[in-house]
C-alpha cells in the first residue's frame, strides 16, 4: 500500500512539471509583457516595473521559467497585480465561503442522487421511472445561467425566502442564510444528469447473477439494493463524484458571482476580468495538484470498497 | 445496364455500416423527430448567416421593452406605453430621450419665458431628422415576442444568437474532434515514445479542470472575436476524444487486415488514415455531436460572463447576460426566448446523440 502511494507520488512528478510549462507558456509566452497587458489598468508605471522585475520579463525564458517554478515549489506566488494583496492570503481567505457552499452540495447531492437512482432503478421500465428520466433530460438542457436567474428573482427577490445576495461574518448565519439558496440551486441543476448517471451504474448491477442469488435466498429488496448492488455500484460512482471534485471548486464560479459569495471560483473570475495573472496562475497550479491527489484517493478508496481490486 | 442488375441480383450487397447504421436510426421514431429538430435549427443557422432571415434583427422596431401582444392585456408595462402620437416625437435621435422631455416641458413655459435656444434646438432637431434619415416610425407598442432594451424583436434577436451559439459550438467541436483524433491515432499507431508523449500531453491537459483553462486562456488572449472562441474551445476540448481514438487505433493496428495492407507495402500514413479511420470514423461521428451540445454551453456561459463573443455579435449567452438586469424590471420575455430555444436545441441534439451511438454500435447494449 505505502509503496503504491510512495510511487503514484513520484509519477506525479513529471505531469506537475508539465502543468508548469503549460501555465508559464499561456502566461508568460502567450501573455506576453505585462506592462502591455496592464496598461490603463494600473496608472502607476513605478509597479508595473517592479512587476516586470519580479518576473524577469527582460531575462531569457529559461530564467523566468525558473522564477516561475521556484514560486510553484515555495508556495510563494508574490501579490495580485490588483489589489496587491499577498496571493497566500487571497486563496486561504476565499477557500473557506468556497467550501460552505460545496461541501453541504456535494453530500446532499451524492446522497440524493443515490437514493434517487436506486429507487428509479428499483421500478426500471415503468412509468414512474420514464417520468423522471424525461423531467432529468428536460431538466438537463436548461442552461444553469437560467435557473440561477428565475430562482434568485423569483425565490429571492419576489417572494423574499431567501437574501438575494450577500455574506455574513458568522458561520451558521452563512451556512444557513446565505448558502441555502446557492445549494438549493446546486442541488437542482446537478441531481438531474447524476441520477441518470447513476441509474445506468445500479442497472448494470441489478441484473448480475449475485443479485438472482441473493433474492433466491430470501434476502429483502431493500438489503438486496443498499448492501449488495450499492456497494458494487458505488465504483463508477466514486470515480464520477471524485473525478468532478476539483471541477466543482471552480464550476461553482457562476453561483459565487450571483450571489456574491466570496469564494475561489468569484475570486478567478474577478482575476480574469482584471488581467490578474499571478492569481490564475496560482489557482490553476492548486488545482492541478488537488486534482492529481484526489485521484489518488479514489484509487485508494477502490481498494476499501472493492477489496478484489489490485493496487498497482 | 442489364448487365449491372443482373450482378446485382446474383450478389447480395450487403449494407456497409453507415446504410446499416441509417436504417437502425430511421426505425427510432424519438431519433428521426429530434434530427429534425436539429436540421431546423441548422437550417436557420444557415439562412441567418446568409441574411434571409433576421438580417434586420438590429432594426428597433419596437418600444423600448415591447411585451409580447398575447401578455400585453393581463399586465400593462410598468414604463409608460407610450401612445402611438407621444412615441415619434422621442424617437429621433439615438438616444434623445432626456433631452427631448425635457425640452417639452421647457416650450410648454415659452409663453410666459423665451426660450434663446428654442430655435437652434428644432434646428438641431430637423437635422438629426434628416441625418439619420430614418423616417419616424411609429414603434409597435407589442411584437409577437416581445422587444428588448432597444426596442430589438426578440424573436429576430434569438434567431440571431443561433447563429451565432451553434456556431461556434460546431466550429469548435471540429476543432477539438480534428486535433484529438490526429494524436489519438498517432499516439495509439506509434506507441512507445510518441505514445508516452502524448500521454503526458493529455494528462497535463485533464489535470486542470476544462473551465479554468478556459477561463486562463480568456484571460491571456484578451481579445474578443468568434475566432478567438472557437480557438480556445477547439484547443482545450480534444482530451476526451484523444482517449477514446488511441484506445481505437491500439485495437486496429495489429488486426489483420491492418497487417495485410503492412505486407503490401502501405505507408504508415496510409494505413492510418485510408485504413483504420474508416473504421473509426463513427467513434469521431459521436464525439462530435456530443462536443458540439457541450460547447454550445460553454459559449453561452463564457459570453454571458462577457469572455465570449464581441459586444456586437448576439449570442445566447449575451442574451441571458441582458435578461439578467431585465428580470428584476419584470421583463422576462428575452430570457425565455433565449433560454427555450437553447433548451429544445440540446434536448433534441443530446437525443439524437444518444440514437446515433446506439445506431452506430449495437453492441453495446
Amino acid at each position: 500500500m505505502m509503496a503504491y502511494i510512495i510511487r503514484r507520488l513520484w509519477q506525479m512528478i513529471p505531469t506537475l512539471l508539465g502543468v508548469i510549462l503549460l501555465v508559464f507558456v499561456i502566461f508568460n509566452m502567450v501573455g506576453g509583457d505585462p506592462a502591455y497587458v496592464l496598461a490603463g489598468k494600473i496608472s502607476n508605471q513605478e509597479q508595473i516595473d517592479n512587476i516586470r522585475k519580479q518576473l524577469g520579463v527582460d531575462q531569457p525564458y529559461y530564467v523566468q521559467l525558473g522564477i516561475f517554478a521556484k514560486q510553484v515549489i515555495t508556495g510563494d506566488f508574490g501579490a495580485s497585480w490588483s489589489t496587491n494583496e499577498k496571493i497566500s492570503n487571497i486563496l486561504g481567505t476565499r477557500l473557506g465561503p468556497s467550501l460552505m457552499v460545496l461541501v453541504p452540495l456535494l453530500f446532499l447531492e451524492t446522497l440524493l442522487a443515490i437514493a434517487f437512482a436506486l429507487a428509479v432503478a428499483y421500478v426500471r421500465g415503468s412509468l414512474t421511472d420514464r417520468a423522471v428520466m424525461i423531467i432529468c433530460t428536460a431538466g438537463m438542457s436548461i442552461s444553469i445561467l437560467v435557473y440561477i436567474i428565475v430562482f434568485q428573482y423569483w425565490l429571492a427577490y419576489k417572494l423574499g425566502w431567501f437574501p438575494v445576495q450577500g455574506w455574513g461574518n458568522s458561520f451558521w448565519e452563512n451556512l444557513f442564510v446565505y448558502s441555502s439558496l446557492p445549494i438549493l440551486i446546486g442541488l437542482v441543476v446537478s441531481i438531474a444528469p447524476n441520477l441518470r448517471l447513476y441509474r445506468t451504474f445500479v442497472l448494470d448491477e441489478i441484473n448480475q447473477d449475485y443479485v438472482r442469488t441473493a433474492r433466491a435466498k430470501g434476502l429483502s429488496d431493500n438489503t438486496i439494493l443498499w448492501t449488495h448492488v450499492l456497494r458494487n455500484a458505488s465504483i463508477p460512482i466514486i470515480t464520477h463524484v471524485m473525478a468532478g471534485l476539483p471541477g466543482l471548486l471552480i464550476g461553482a464560479f457562476l453561483i459565487e458571482r450571483f450571489f456574491s459569495i466570496p469564494g475561489i471560483g468569484r475570486e478567478v473570475i474577478l482575476a480574469v476580468e482584471r488581467s490578474d495573472f499571478p492569481v490564475v496562475k496560482a489557482i490553476t497550479i492548486y488545482v492541478a495538484v488537488a486534482t492529481m491527489i484526489v485521484n489518488l484517493l479514489a484509487d485508494l478508496m477502490y481498494k476499501v470498497v472493492d477489496p478484489r481490486v489490485q493496487l498497482k | 445496364m442489364r448487365a449491372i442488375t443482373m450482378t446485382t441480383r446474383e450478389h447480395e450487397v450487403s449494407p456497409g455500416l453507415w446504410a446499416l447504421a441509417w436504417r437502425r436510426l430511421r426505425a427510432d421514431r424519438l431519433a428521426m423527430f429530434s434530427l429534425a429538430i436539429v436540421a431546423i435549427f441548422f437550417v436557420m443557422m444557415v439562412l441567418s448567416s446568409i441574411g434571409l432571415i433576421a438580417g434586420d434583427w438590429s432594426k428597433e422596431v419596437g418600444i423600448n421593452y415591447a411585451s409580447p401582444t398575447w401578455f400585453r392585456d393581463e399586465a400593462p408595462p410598468a414604463p409608460p406605453p407610450g401612445t402611438p402620437e407621444v412615441k415619434p416625437q422621442d424617437d429621433p435621435g439615438v438616444q434623445p430621450g432626456a433631452s427631448a422631455d425635457g425640452n417639452g416641458v421647457e416650450t410648454k413655459d415659452e409663453s410666459s419665458v423665451v426660450d434663446p435656444l428654442a430655435d437652434v434646438l428644432k434646428e438641431v432637431r430637423t437635422e438629426t431628422a434628416n441625418a439619420t434619415q430614418a423616417p419616424v416610425v411609429a414603434r409597435l407598442d407589442t411584437l409577437a415576442f416581445g422587444a428588448d432594451k432597444w426596442g430589438r424583436d426578440v424573436l429576430k434577436k434569438v434567431i440571431k444568437g443561433s447563429e451565432t451559439s451553434i456556431f461556434v459550438g460546431l466550429a469548435s467541436a471540429i476543432v477539438a474532434v480534428f486535433l484529438g483524433t490526429l494524436l489519438g491515432a498517432a499516439a495509439g499507431f506509434y506507441g512507445r515514445w510518441v505514445d508516452d508523449f502524448l500521454n503526458w500531453f493529455y494528462n497535463i491537459f485533464t489535470s486542470i479542470p476544462y473551465l479554468l483553462l478556459i477561463l486562463a486562456i480568456a484571460a491571456v488572449l484578451n481579445k474578443k472575436g468568434m475566432t478567438t472562441i472557437i480557438l480556445i474551445l477547439g484547443l482545450t476540448g480534444w482530451t476526451g476524444t484523444f482517449r477514446l481514438i488511441r484506445g481505437e487505433y491500439l485495437k486496429h493496428k495489429e488486426r489483420e487486415y491492418v497487417r495485410a495492407a503492412d505486407a503490401i507495402g502501405a505507408s504508415n500514413t496510409r494505413r492510418m488514415f485510408v485504413h483504420i479511420f474508416p473504421n473509426v470514423s463513427h467513434v469521431v461521428l459521436v464525439q462530435l455531436s456530443i462536443l458540439v451540445v457541450g460547447f454550445i454551453k460553454s459559449e453561452v456561459i463564457l459570453s454571458f460572463l462577457g469572455f465570449g463573443v464581441p459586444v456586437d455579435v448576439v449570442s445566447w449567452g449575451s442574451m441571458l447576460n441582458e435578461a439578467q438586469s431585465e428580470m428584476i424590471l419584470g421583463k422576462w420575455w428575452q430570457l425565455a426566448a433565449a433560454g427555450t430555444t437553447m433548451a429544445i436545441l440540446v434536448t433534441a441534439f443530446s437525443l439524437f446523440t444518444d440514437a446515433l451511438r446506439d445506431a452506430l454500435d449495437p453492441k453495446l447494449k
